[in-house]
C-alpha cells in the first residue's frame, strides 16, 4: 500500500500553529435514512489536548466521535487519525490504538476487573508478568488498590465501575482517548473526584482525548478547547476563557443557562 | 404395586426400551443444538433473518407430531430406517426452543457492554465467543434443557412408526387396555424427562458465569 502510506505522509504535517494534528474531519456528513445527523463538520484535534464536544442530546457530539473509532461510517467526507484516513487501516487495529470509555461503562460482567483491564493486551499476546504489572500499574493510576483486581463489576460502586471503565480503556497505552459522558451517571461528588483525577491523569500522561458531554461546568474544567455543536453543525470553536466572552448567541445561551460561578471552572492547565 | 411388579417381571424389556428411547432424545437434542444454536447467533446478529428463521420454526411446532412421522416415511433414505426419521422428526420438534433461547439470550447482552467490546477492538468473532455466548449460556441452556423435555415427550410417538423406545409400551397398553403396561412406558418416561431437565439444569449452573 505505497498509495496509503504516501497519503499517510503528506497529512501528517504540522499545521501552521506548529501542534501536531491527531485527528483531522474534513467535510464530513453523517445521515441516516435520509435525516442528517452531522452536516458538513471539519475540525481537528492537536495532540495531547482536550477537545471537548458540548451540545445538548441529538446535537451529534456522540455520532462525531464514533466516526473516530469507525463505530460510525461517515456518509461523506473523510476522519484522519494519525495523518492517515481512518478507513484505510484496519479497523481492529484503528480501534486498538484509541481508547473509548462510555456513560453505561459498559464492562464485561463475567470477568474481574483485572480480566477486563488485560483482556486487549491479553489478545496482543503481552507477556503473562508485563500483563499483571500494567493492570497494578492501572488500578493505582485510576485511584483503585490492587485489592480490587479480583472484584466482578456487579461489585463496585458506579463511580469505581467508571475508574476501572478508564482503566480497560488506557490499557495498551494508546494515544488516544475518546470519552463519551464518561462521568454522566456519577453523583456530583463521584464526577467531581473524578473530574479532578482525569486533570492530574491528563498532566501526566498526555493522551489526546475527545470529550463528550453536555455539562458546560465540565466543559470549561477539562477542556482545552470546546467545540459547541448544534443540530449536527459545528457552532463555533473556543477555548474555555473564549468561550465564557463569547457573543455567539449558542455559546451565551449556554453560559446564561449555567449561570455564574462559571470563571472558576476555567482549565488553567498547560495545553 | 401391580406396575413395579411388571415393570420388574419385564425388567429386561424396560431397559431396552429405556435405552432406545434415551438414544432418539440424545440425538435429536444434540443434532437440534448443533444447528438451532448457530442458526441464533446467526439471526441475533442479521436480525433480516429473525422474522423467517422463527417463523419456519413455529410452523414446524404447529405440525401434528402423528402426521409429521407419517408424512416422513415415503421419504427415500430416510424411511429405510424408521429411527433415522424419528430423529429428524425429533430434531425439527427441539429446533425452536433452541432457536429462539440462543436468540434472546444473545439479543440480552447489555448492547454497552458490546459497543465497549467493540470499540475496544474485538473482533467480532472474539465479541461472540469471549462476550456474547458466556453472557448468553444460561439462556441458551435452558432453550436446550426445554428442547430435551419435549423430545423425551414426543419420542413415544415414535413407536407408533416402529422406532421402539418406550412409546411400544403406551400403544401397547392401550391396546390391551392395561394400565399396567401404558405405566411401564410413562414411569420411565415421565423420569427421564425429570432427568434431562436436572441434568441440563446442572450443566447450565456449571457453565454460567460467576
Amino acid at each position: 500500500m505505497r498509495f496509503g502510506k504516501d497519503r499517510g505522509l503528506r497529512y501528517a504535517g504540522r499545521n501552521a500553529w506548529g501542534t501536531t494534528l491527531v485527528i483531522e474531519f474534513r467535510n464530513v456528513s453523517y445521515r441516516v435514512n435520509g435525516v442528517h445527523v452531522l452536516s458538513d463538520l471539519s475540525l481537528h484535534v492537536a495532540r495531547g489536548e482536550t477537545l471537548v464536544l458540548l451540545g445538548r442530546s441529538g446535537s451529534g457530539k456522540t455520532t462525531t466521535l464514533k466516526l473516530i473509532n469507525r463505530l460510525a461510517v461517515p456518509s461523506s467526507g473523510e476522519i484522519l487519525v494519525n495523518g492517515a484516513p481512518n478507513d484505510q487501516v484496519d479497523v481492529i487495529r484503528l480501534r486498538r490504538g484509541i481508547g473509548y470509555v462510555i456513560q453505561e461503562v459498559g464492562l464485561f460482567p463475567h470477568f474481574t476487573v483485572e480480566r477486563n483491564i488485560s483482556l486487549v493486551p491479553k489478545i496482543e499476546g503481552w507477556p503473562e508478568a508485563k500483563i499483571r504489572a500494567r493492570v497494578h500499574e492501572l488500578l493505582q493510576i485510576v485511584g483503585l488498590g490492587p485489592a480490587f483486581a479480583s472484584r466482578y463489576p456487579g461489585q463496585l460502586s458506579g463511580g469505581q465501575r467508571q475508574r476501572v471503565g478508564v482503566a480497560r480503556a488506557l490499557a495498551a497505552d494508546p494515544a488516544i482517548l475518546l470519552m463519551d459522558e464518561p462521568f454522566g451517571a456519577l453523583d456530583p461528588l463521584t464526577r467531581d473526584e473524578l473530574q479532578r483525577e482525569f486533570l492530574s491523569l491528563q498532566q501526566g500522561l498526555h493522551k489526546t482525548v475527545v470529550f463528550v458531554t453536555h455539562d458546560l461546568h465540565e466543559a470549561l474544567r477539562l477542556g482545552s478547547r470546546i467545540a459547541l455543536m448544534e443540530a449536527g453543525k459545528l457552532v463555533t470553536l473556543l477555548t474555555p476563557a473564549e468561550f465564557l466572552k463569547s457573543s455567539d448567541p449558542w455559546a451565551s445561551a449556554y453560559v446564561r443557562a449555567f449561570g455564574d460561578r462559571l470563571d472558576s471552572a476555567v482549565n488553567r492547565g498547560a495545553s | 404395586m401391580n406396575v413395579v411388579r411388571f415393570m420388574l417381571q419385564n425388567r429386561t424389556q424396560v431397559l431396552e426400551l429405556t435405552w432406545e428411547h434415551l438414544w432418539l432424545v440424545g440425538w435429536s437434542t444434540f443434532f437440534a443444538a448443533l444447528v438451532g444454536i448457530p442458526l441464533g447467533i446467526l439471526i441475533a446478529h442479521r436480525t433480516r433473518l429473525n422474522k423467517p428463521v422463527l417463523a419456519s420454526a413455529n410452523i414446524i411446532q404447529t405440525i401434528p407430531s402423528l402426521a409429521l412421522f407419517g408424512f416422513l416415511l415415503p421419504v427415500p433414505w430416510l424411511g429405510e430406517r424408521v429411527d433415522r426419521l424419528a430423529i429428524l422428526a425429533l430434531t425439527l420438534y427441539a429446533l425452536l426452543p433452541i432457536i429462539r433461547n440462543t436468540y434472546d439470550g444473545i439479543r440480552g447482552v447489555d448492547p454497552a457492554v458490546v459497543e465497549a467490546g467493540r470499540g475496544m477492538g474485538l473482533t467480532e468473532s472474539q465479541l461472540l465467543f469471549k462476550v456474547e455466548l458466556p453472557l448468553a449460556v444460561s439462556v441458551i441452556l435452558s432453550g436446550v434443557r426445554v428442547a430435551a423435555v419435549i423430545c423425551v415427550g414426543l419420542a413415544t410417538i415414535a413407536a407408533a412408526i416402529g422406532a421402539g423406545g418406550l412409546g411400544e409400551f403406551i400403544f401397547r397398553g392401550l391396546a390391551m387396555v392395561d394400565n399396567r403396561v401404558i405405566l411401564a412406558g410413562a414411569i420411565p418416561a415421565a423420569i427421564m424427562a425429570l432427568l434431562a431437565d436436572f441434568g441440563v439444569g446442572w450443566i447450565e449452573k456449571r457453565l454460567k458465569p460467576r
